[in-house]
């Protein structure tokens, strides 16, 4: 059974293929990852790096075919989820680990009102009659810090802003007080200001409960002002996990280093972006050893031919990349 | 130096028809008083969050849509009155390259075709030769020159782009504008492109009307800056003087929303409840004080005007008597 100090989600050694006409689309591979309780994870990486792939992986929500998880495991509380019937499975989702997507108009459904939405998921996690689902729902919105809260459960969803939307979509997530919430783009699709707004609304409630969050994002501002740590994902895997404060202070990983550096920022003066050369690689038919080493600027010999392992150049600073192997490293390309 | 493009008091209202026999019932008021100019080699940013009418304002420049008032001066010429071979003549001066690189492409067009169409269209070259200026402007834009003979689904996002970058300029424009040219990339590509057009502008000295929501990326481009609220310019500098000192409360509000990728300092701070109200019941007085965390009594019930509150730099706010 879990331990005080065993992980609220492990995820270890996952892979996860796409069969298409194409061919064989290698989405995730070795990819491990821990979110402790009550701990805000980013995941951060660009358009098609696997970043909401291994979200769904999570809950099982990968569509198969074409797609299948063909090795690893993913402990939550102890148990592996991967070994689940479906009814059990179905008995997490909601309840333990619940979900919220980027663009909010596409969770809700258009022809119901947003009170009669949010009353079927209290009415279905909690044994409570009409009046006191109502009154549930109330309390949640105001914890949301929606404005109007009874009137708004009359509303239909395109009645509402998408910021008040995706309020919407984190008062029903949060009701069901689940451990962990995954959290997809959730601010993408909205304006800085409103973004601001529900980034502050999502930490303090998270905080304030206890859950433990799993954010994902391509936006390494938002990823550092809300998260603890951050895991760096490129092209199918993750090359770099820190804590927040190391990671941005001190990249270890070349893409993680790009990465910052290729921001715009508001506090400094540049006079030019850096650049990482190139684009992202094809995943059907990925590079061999590393898969960043086509566009990196420090690969040597070994980046084209060994999959880096991970070395910890510092306590809980974990990197794939062979820059950082020390003699026991130089050994291992000498074999291979 | 006079200036390229100057716009003066620019409105555009939207009617907004409602039933059968579409009576106009309301109006969107999408732009409501604009004004601005750039000149040879600057960039102007144009900043502000979705539906402040920026977007419009770029199409209004562009001629894409005439202004119900105001006027667009290209070089001292109101486009309004330019026909035929005038007109035409403008078109090729005033280039735009649009947000969406997968979507402002034809599919099923060469490269060659769509980069060389303004060469074509204008007449100003064909066959062989007009190959030969489509595989220059490839190669300055960061292309091979063997790309000439490819279809758009073969290239990424950001080589994409680059596509649309050449044809805005190879009938060698003297005012662009970017509306968002790199909201749909990542920001490892977004970096390239934003060099590139920066390179570009240093190579030939364009003038650029640059649209973004995006505070960082304006500030990196632009030489000033003009914030949108509702419709209006709100506050308008030089780009460092607006970010070492903003003036307007919505101005504070946006820097104050942005994410900085920095742990250290958690700057980012929700400073205005409430969402954008809506351009077609606009609140009466300042259109912003409904958020304002500094509103006074006369904000609900006068509009204050741009006026300049230190040398070059403007801000529409009753802060600022």
């Amino acid at each position: 059974m879990s331990g005080p100090n065993e992980p609220l989600l492990e995820v270890r050694d996952l892979a996860v293929q796409f069969f298409t006409y194409q061919g064989t689309v290698r989405a995730l591979e070795g990819v491990s990852l821990s979110v402790a309780r009550g701990e805000i994870m980013g995941l951060v990486g660009e358009t098609g790096c696997g970043k909401s792939v291994l979200a769904r992986s999570v809950l099982r929500l990968i569509a198969d075919p074409p797609g299948k998880i063909t090795a690893g495991a993913i402990r939550f509380k102890g148990r592996d989820l991967l070994t689940l019937s479906r009814r059990e499975m179905r008995r997490i989702r909601g309840n333990e680990i619940s979900m919220i997507f980027q663009e909010p108009m596409s969770s809700l459904n258009p022809v119901f009102t947003v009170g009669s939405q949010m009353l079927e998921v209290v009415a279905l996690h909690q044994a409570v009659g009409r009046e006191e689902g109502r009154r549930i729902c109330v309390e949640m919105l105001r914890q949301v810090k929606m404005p109007d809260a009874e009137q708004v459960l009359a509303k239909y969803p395109h009645e509402l802003s998408g910021g008040m939307r995706q309020r919407v979509m984190i008062a029903m997530e949060l009701s069901c007080r689940p451990d962990l919430l995954l959290a997809d783009e959730p601010t993408t699709a909205l304006d800085v200001t409103v973004q601001a707004q529900v980034l502050a609304i999502l930490e303090g409630l998270t905080r304030q409960r206890g859950v433990a969050v799993l954010f994902i994002s391509h936006d390494l501002g938002v990823i550092a002002q809300l998260c603890d740590r951050v895991a760096v994902m490129y092209a199918g895997g993750i090359i770099e996990t820190a804590p927040a404060g190391a990671i941005f202070a001190a990249p270890r990983h070349p893409y993680t280093r790009g990465l910052l550096h290729a921001i715009p920022r508001i506090a400094a003066r540049q006079e030019s972006l850096a650049v990482i050369p190139g684009s992202v690689p094809s995943l059907v038919d990925p590079p061999p050893g590393c898969r960043f080493h086509p566009r990196c600027a420090e690969r040597f010999f070994p980046c084209d031919r060994v999959v880096p392992p991970f070395y910890e150049p510092a306590p809980g600073h974990r990197v794939a990349c062979h820059l950082h192997a020390g003699e026991e490293g130089r050994r291992s390309w000498e074999r291979s | 130096m006079g200036a390229v493009v100057e716009a003066q008091n620019l409105i555009k209202h939207f009617p907004i028809r409602s039933g059968f026999l579409g009576r106009r019932v309301a109006y969107l008021k999408a732009v409501d008083g604009v004004s601005f100019s750039v000149e040879r080699g600057e960039t102007l940013g144009l900043v502000g969050e979705s539906g402040c009418g920026k977007t419009t304002v770029g199409h209004l420049v562009l001629n894409l849509l005439t202004p119900d008032r105001g006027s667009v001066r290209f070089k001292g010429v109101d486009v309004r009155h330019l026909r035929g071979k005038a007109l035409r003549a403008l078109r090729r001066n005033i280039q735009v390259v649009f947000q969406d690189p997968h979507s402002s492409l034809d599919p099923r067009m060469l490269v060659k075709k769509t980069v060389g169409a303004p060469l074509a269209v204008n007449r100003l070259a064909r066959g062989a030769e007009l190959v030969q200026r489509v595989k220059a402007m490839l190669a300055e834009v960061g292309l091979n020159e063997e790309h000439v003979y490819r279809y758009p689904h073969e290239f990424s996002g950001g080589q994409r782009q680059r596509i649309g970058i050449a044809r805005a300029l190879i009938t060698g424009p003297e005012f662009v504008v970017f509306d968002e040219p790199t909201s749909a990339l990542d920001v490892s590509v977004q970096a390239q492109i934003l060099n590139l057009v920066k390179e570009l502008q240093r190579r030939h000295g364009y003038a650029y009307l640059f649209i973004s929501h995006d505070l960082g990326v304006v500030k990196h481009m632009s030489h000033r800056i003009a914030v949108m609220y509702l419709g209006i310019i709100v506050e308008t500098a030089a780009s460092d003087s607006l970010f070492a000192a903003p003036l307007h409360p919505y101005t504070r509000a946006l820097m104050n929303a942005l994410p900085e990728p920095d742990p250290a300092r958690r700057t980012m701070r929700a400073l205005l409840a409430g969402d954008v109200p809506s351009p077609v019941h606009l609140p009466p007085g300042c259109r912003f004080h409904p958020r304002c965390p500094e509103v006074q009594g006369i904000c609900t019930q006068r509009a204050p005007e741009l006026r300049e509150v230190k040398p070059g730099h403007r801000a529409a706010c009753h802060l600022y008597r």
